[in-house]
């Protein structure tokens, strides 16, 4: 979009407005990340930038709310069942999204689109809904305030992003490499594993960190159906902002940004290598 | 095709019904195995098909139920329920054999939770039954036949033809009144569907005010995503991943990570504040209250869902071929007539699939309003919660549940008819 040469005055000052415009977005997007890290080494309790930090001050700035968050027994446990449910829930949702997505894919299936619909309704159904309706239904079994309760909650959020996109993959996928394997004697499981599997793998491991940051983030559904025993990360975040605000919350901010980074990250390389498994150019 | 087949041993054999190598005609194999092909492909849907429906339907499908649901006076005031039936004149105070049966029922109740959980429910059609249930069941064993005159010496409510109309109305093992309150009416004194008082209408009012806030997030996020997708779409692959990381950091960044920090930017002690009285701007005493009120809840929510609006936008911006832009200036356009006339109509699909998408999650949303959203800045959900988990009138949290519920199925079966489920793209 550069700037044409037989450009005016008019549409001159526009491009650059624009421009500017943009940068102000951009701005809006990202500040409100970039600020908490900064943040989260202020040396007081404040949420706001002092003296000394911005003169650059060693002194404005400490890791004491890292070493708070360190040292404290309820984060620490947040963080084990934070990992514990959001893993539980990632292998159910990804062994149970990618079988269906392999059903899915396939030309033969019967009421695709209902099915298809049901199998998306997790992700459409606003959160404080899929809340409510577990928390009568799991208390009803006894499933309350139990880790599997919670997994199995998460997992239902999670296998939408995995069907999503291990058939997304397989869209691309050629069906004949499957025959050949088939004619050659390979049964169907050795065909799954040997030619299908390392195929989609990237999509299947997309769908499986989409469906961890769902269960990783989730709180709404923790709200309601975790007791004390669950209390995941986003939920302690909960109760501080709400009850005890304390800088410490900019510091577990600041680490799942990091985590945020890593994920990007690696999902933007399985994307690159399945473009490259599936020979797709770079536009 | 050829009017002979192969068979096994290579061997050309005649025209007729096609065999397959073992001798059954080709058209029954050829069924035969589509028909084992559907089945693979449907078992290997069945195992998540049946883990949704259990772990996910039904949980709603029996939250729905409970917003119909009344097994208060039917289960425990079981005699009472029964004779009521037998009322006629609705005018009148019902005759001895009810009052009989409540004290029957009182006495059999006391000393269990029955009569404060009947007294709860009754208290939501008409507040003063909580108070005057418990009395007449701590009464119950004193009261001497005949007991209509007994209770109505007891507890003037008992003699009040509007106490019994309710007991009536709540007989029945399935109720409207849950939704009826939920659409801020109430059944008033001759028992017809009117509003309640103007002083006490919440529901509608905050289902307009979800509406509005909604609206107002999804023009936000198209306005500000509008021009980045644009931006964007018209940059050489480089420049737009780079500018397109900018967009997926706070997409995949915690929803309560981004929202603490709109509270620590907007506060009256926070960034902004500072900011704008370290330059001038403002003086400390007027300092702005830019969050616990509605603009906190639609500055943070439009920061939220400004990826969802961007990432439809810019996927079909990106199929848009520029040269149509400059055929519509070489016939002579000016930019804006250009851009307003021939570019924008062409992203109508973007706009469309980004917009629904925005309300749809706008509409239920609850963590953020909880947050930063104050008094002002409340929404469908959080009243939902509140019923939830502080008044514990489930009933009626299931009842506004079902109509949210209602409304956003509506709205993804716009959304699937606009661009179809199966296009859904994730980052």
């Amino acid at each position: 979009m550069a700037l044409p040469t037989y450009a005016g005055p008019l549409e001159r000052s526009w491009y650059y407005a624009f421009r500017i415009i943009c940068a102000a977005i951009f701005v809006f997007l990202i500040a409100p990340i970039l600020i908490i890290i900064p943040l989260s080494f202020n040396a007081q309790p404040y949420f706001t930038f002092t003296r000394e930090m911005l003169t650059f001050d060693p002194a404005g700035y400490s890791l004491r709310w890292y070493q708070d968050f360190w040292q404290s027994a309820s984060w620490q446990a947040s963080i084990r069942n934070s990992f514990i449910i959001a893993i539980g829930a990632t292998i159910v949702a990804t062994t149970l999204g990618t079988l269906a997505a392999l059903g899915l894919s396939r030309s033969h299936m019967p009421f695709r689109a209902a099915i298809m619909g049901v199998l998306i309704s997790p992700m459409i159904v606003p959160l404080i809904i899929s809340a409510a309706g577990m928390f009568f239904f799991y208390s009803k079994i006894n499933l309350a305030q139990t880790y599997t309760g919670v997994i199995l909650a998460h997992a239902a959020l999670g296998t939408p992003f995995v069907v999503i996109t291990v058939t997304a993959t397989l869209s691309g996928f050629d069906h004949s490499l499957t025959r050949a394997a088939a004619s050659l004697g390979a049964d169907p499981t050795t065909t799954f594993f040997k030619v299908t599997m390392p195929l989609i793998l990237p999509g299947i491991i997309s769908g499986a960190l989409f469906a961890f940051i769902t269960s990783f983030d989730e709180v709404v559904i923790v709200l309601f159906l975790a007791g004390v025993e669950q209390r995941t990360i986003p939920r302690e975040m909960w109760s501080g902002i709400r009850e005890a605000i304390s800088p410490t919350i900019l510091a577990v901010a600041t680490i799942l940004i990091a985590i945020s980074v890593l994920l990007l990250v690696s999902l933007e390389l399985l994307r690159r290598r399945n473009e490259r498994l599936r020979g797709i150019q770079e536009t | 095709m050829a009017q002979a087949t192969l068979s096994g041993d290579g061997t050309a054999v005649p025209a007729g019904p096609m065999i397959s190598a073992d001798g059954v005609p080709l058209k029954v194999s050829l069924a035969r195995a589509e028909r084992r092909k559907r089945l693979t492909a449907f078992f290997l849907v069945v195992p998540l098909l049946l883990f949704i429906l259990v772990t996910f339907i039904v949980p709603i499908g029996d939250m729905a139920f409970n917003s119909v649901r009344n097994p208060e006076v039917v289960t425990y005031l079981p005699r009472t329920a029964e004779a009521i039936r037998t009322w006629e004149d609705m005018d009148e105070l019902p005759g001895e054999p009810v009052y009989a049966a409540l004290v029957a029922d009182l006495q059999a109740g006391s000393g269990t939770p029955a009569i404060g959980r009947v007294g709860a429910r009754l208290n939501y059609e008409q507040s003063g039954m909580r108070s005057a249930m418990q009395r007449a069941g701590r009464a119950a064993n004193r009261l001497e036949p005949p007991f209509k005159e007994a209770l109505i010496e007891h507890d003037p409510t008992w003699g009040q033809v509007q106490t019994w109309r309710v007991i009536d109305r709540e007989s029945s093992p399935y109720t409207l009144s849950y939704f009826i309150s939920a659409l801020d009416l109430t059944y008033g004194p001759d028992g017809r569907i009117v509003q309640v008082a103007p002083e006490q209408r919440i529901y509608v009012e905050l289902f307009i005010r979800t509406f509005w806030l909604s609206i107002i997030i999804t023009s936000l996020t198209l306005l500000l995503g509008f021009p980045i997708a644009f931006l964007m779409a018209h940059q050489p692959a480089r420049i737009a991943n780079l500018l397109m990381i900018l967009v997926l950091l706070p997409f995949w960044t915690s929803l309560l990570v981004r929202t603490s920090s709109w509270i620590v930017m907007l506060q009256q002690q926070g960034v902004l504040n500072d900011l704008m009285v370290l330059t001038g701007v403002l003086s400390d005493a007027s300092r702005i209250q830019m969050v616990y009120n509605q603009t906190g809840t639609i500055v943070a929510m439009t920061h939220i869902l400004l990826p969802f609006m961007v990432l439809p936008l810019y996927s079909v911006m990106k199929t848009i071929p520029p040269s149509y832009m400059r055929a519509a200036r070489s016939l002579g356009a000016n930019q804006w007539t250009a851009f307003w006339r021939v570019y924008v109509p062409q992203t109508t699909a973007g706009i469309g699939a980004g917009g629904v998408l925005v309300f749809i999650i706008s509409i239920g949303y609850y963590i953020t309003p909880a947050l930063v959203g104050g008094q002002t800045g409340q929404m469908i959900s959080n009243f939902i919660a509140f019923h939830m988990q502080r008044s514990l009138n489930w009933g009626l949290a299931a009842a506004l549940g079902t109509i949210l519920l209602f409304a956003v199925i509506l709205l993804y079966y716009l959304y699937n008819r606009i661009i179809g489920v199966d296009r859904l793209k994730l980052g």
